[in-house]
């Protein structure tokens, strides 16, 4: 008897669990899913492969020549000087600006909440355009910049501006659903048994949404490495001094040196893969600590 | 024991190294250029630094910068700290010094030949074999022939191919603005694409494989040829083309603040020189020097060639004409 009720049982459950995926026929899931995987293959695998293979068709000699030619060298150092000040200012104002948006209440929130997203929703180039607006020659504080002799677009300090600037929603925008859905329950019970509030946002606040903001300082990175347009604008592209990796790659491909241009978006390439593979370990672990407190 | 001999090794050392020192000067100059320029100055910087050294003694490093003359002007307006411009036509450098003060009104006067030590012209580029016939400008108005040519708005290179052939235009219908203007017109209705310099042009061109015709500066139709094969695209030379004279200046103001007055001059000047007119003709501009461009002529095709000023008043005249806010050209490719 209990043998047969179970087999029943079982074939309830899978009748329920197919429904509950898709009830359509196997040929239209198929198909979809073959779709997507062209697309992805089409438009992701193809370039990558792209990239790596006309990198290195010259040669393994050729790419390294052109991964240490010093043009290239100077580009990739002034892309870590951009990300290197570029993400850790945005994560104390990512952090800072989640904790207040998240945690209290006051007038202009939903203001602040837009401003936060202006970078995402303005153009790149516009966003480089501004700053040349601001501290070009004829801009607003042109004259008084030249007369300190103080260089800001055309010269490192424009290009992390235009990094700082493109990338400051990332953090942000990462943490506030997740402090906003975590309460502030903890932060009160803490305050209550007499934590300050130091005390409350590097114990409780900060340890809750630890996984959220090393996504968010992830893709902050990797956009302050990969910015192209707003940079453009700002960097005045003199070879060896204001150029980032993305415009060194337009330079060499512009300079029919197609094996050297590859070479270096090789880099980015790279770059992104550990991106997206840190990504996946960031959302892997977060689900598995989510699945743990919910045993818990 | 050993230290103090080391301190005394060290001593001498920086003894003997002083005077070279304080006489090797480590000077950096900013050249900004236009688009097609970029090989050039390469191979020129590199001579200029040997002679400088040879000369003086000092080491002098020059920055390039590239991209649409028009671009390339605005930068430097807005403060690129250039030493030098080396840009595509004088109406940009007049720019720099209308906008910008940064140098003075007749700066054209003061280099030789319009401060253009090099020039050259206007060619169609087309596929092998000339699938589509283009012999001469007519050509390219013709239905169904994709023409690619930089945007005339940023690219210096793009203004020149859009005088040659308005001249063409005007030639052929006895001066009459109205025709030429329709004969412009329907080439740019034949533009696919319109890249911001010439570069981008030439890859759009070359590399993409995009077009029937690349109406093309004539050093960077040769580059091509060089670059990808002489047996992938052919020179077509138009029955009129335009003498473009791409000039150079030094940026007073830069140069006042940075001291590097002299050596920017010498810079300039050196372009004049044999060598310099030598590796200009090496990469196909044409030189001013008579012996150089005697040594060169078979290069270089004969060309009928107008001047802007004759044509077109000069490029004050022409830039406000064709090329401002609501222009000619504006007109002509919104329709």
């Amino acid at each position: 008897m209990s043998g047969i009720t179970t087999s029943q049982y079982g074939s309830y459950h899978s009748k329920v669990a197919r429904s509950r995926a898709t009830s359509e026929p196997s040929w239209i899931r198929y198909g979809l899913t073959t779709i997507a995987l062209s697309f992805l293959a089409l438009f992701l695998f193809v370039p990558l492969a792209a990239i790596f293979t006309e990198a290195l068709r010259k040669g393994f000699d050729t790419y390294i020549t052109a991964l240490i030619d010093p043009d290239a060298l100077s580009a990739i150092k002034l892309t870590f000087i951009a990300a290197i000040i570029a993400v850790p200012l945005n994560l104390v104002f990512g952090v800072a600006a989640a904790w207040a948006i998240a945690k209290f209440e006051f007038k202009g929130k939903s203001i602040l909440i837009t401003l936060i997203d202006l970078p995402f929703a303005v153009s790149p180039v516009i966003a480089g355009l501004i700053y040349v607006l601001i501290f070009g020659l004829q801009g607003w504080f042109g004259s008084a910049l030249v007369d300190h002799d103080i260089k800001v677009i055309f010269a490192i300090p424009g290009i992390v501006l235009a990094t700082v600037f493109v990338t400051f929603p990332f953090v942000a925008r990462e943490l506030i659903p997740l402090m906003q859905a975590q309460g502030k329950d903890e932060e009160e019970a803490g305050l209550v048994l007499g934590a300050s509030g130091w005390q409350i946002l590097l114990r409780i606040t900060l340890p809750n949404v630890k996984w959220g903001l090393l996504y968010g300082v992830i893709l902050t990175n990797a956009r302050a490495m990969g910015e192209f347009g707003a940079v453009s604008v700002v960097s005045g592209h003199i070879r060896g001094m204001t150029n980032t990796l993305p415009l060194h790659v337009e330079i060499l491909y512009n300079e029919y040196n197609y094996a050297a241009a590859f070479a270096v978006a090789s880099l980015l390439a790279l770059l992104a893969l550990v991106t997206l593979a840190l990504k996946t370990f960031v959302e892997w672990k977060v689900a598995h600590n989510a699945s743990h407190n919910e045993a818990a | 024991m050993k230290a103090p001999s080391k301190i005394k090794q060290l001593l001498v050392a920086l003894a003997l190294s002083t005077p070279l020192l304080t006489l090797a000067a480590d000077i950096t100059l900013l050249n900004v250029s236009y688009d097609p320029t970029r090989e050039l100055y390469v191979e020129f910087n590199k001579a200029f630094a040997n002679y400088w050294k040879a000369k003086t003694g000092d080491n002098v490093t020059i920055k390039q910068s590239h991209g649409g003359a028009g671009k390339q002007a605005r930068a430097v307006i807005d403060g690129l700290p250039a030493d030098v411009v080396t840009l595509a036509l004088s109406y940009d450098i007049d720019e720099i010094s209308a906008k910008a003060k940064l140098i003075p009104k007749d700066w054209q006067k003061r280099l030789a030949h319009n401060s253009s030590p090099y020039t050259s012209t206007i060619v169609l580029l087309v596929r092998k074999g000339n699938p589509k016939n283009i012999k001469d400008w007519n050509d390219l108005v013709k239905p169904g022939v994709s023409v690619i040519t930089p945007n005339p708005k940023t690219s210096g290179g793009a203004r020149w191919n859009y005088l040659a052939a308005y001249a063409y235009a005007l030639k052929q219908n006895n001066n009459d603005d109205a025709k030429a203007r329709e004969f412009v017109g329907k080439l740019f209705k034949n533009v696919p694409v319109l890249d911001s310099g010439a570069r981008g042009s030439t890859t759009t061109f070359v590399e993409r494989g995009i077009g029937d015709v690349f109406i093309s500066w004539e050093n960077e139709a040769f580059l091509a040829q060089k670059e990808l094969g002489p047996d992938k695209f052919e020179i077509v030379i138009p029955s009129l083309s335009i003498l473009a004279e791409p000039p150079v200046t030094i940026i007073d103001k830069t140069v006042d603040k940075r001291k590097t007055r002299a050596v920017a001059q010498a810079y300039l000047e050196y372009l004049y020189s044999e060598e310099g007119q030598e590796i200009a003709a090496k990469n196909y501009y044409r030189p001013t020097l008579a012996s150089v461009a005697a040594k060169y002529e078979k290069q270089f095709p004969k060309v009928n060639l107008i001047k802007i000023d004759d044509v077109f008043g000069g490029w004050q005249k022409a830039q406000k004409t064709h090329f401002s806010d609501g222009g000619t050209f504006d007109q002509i490719y919104q329709k």
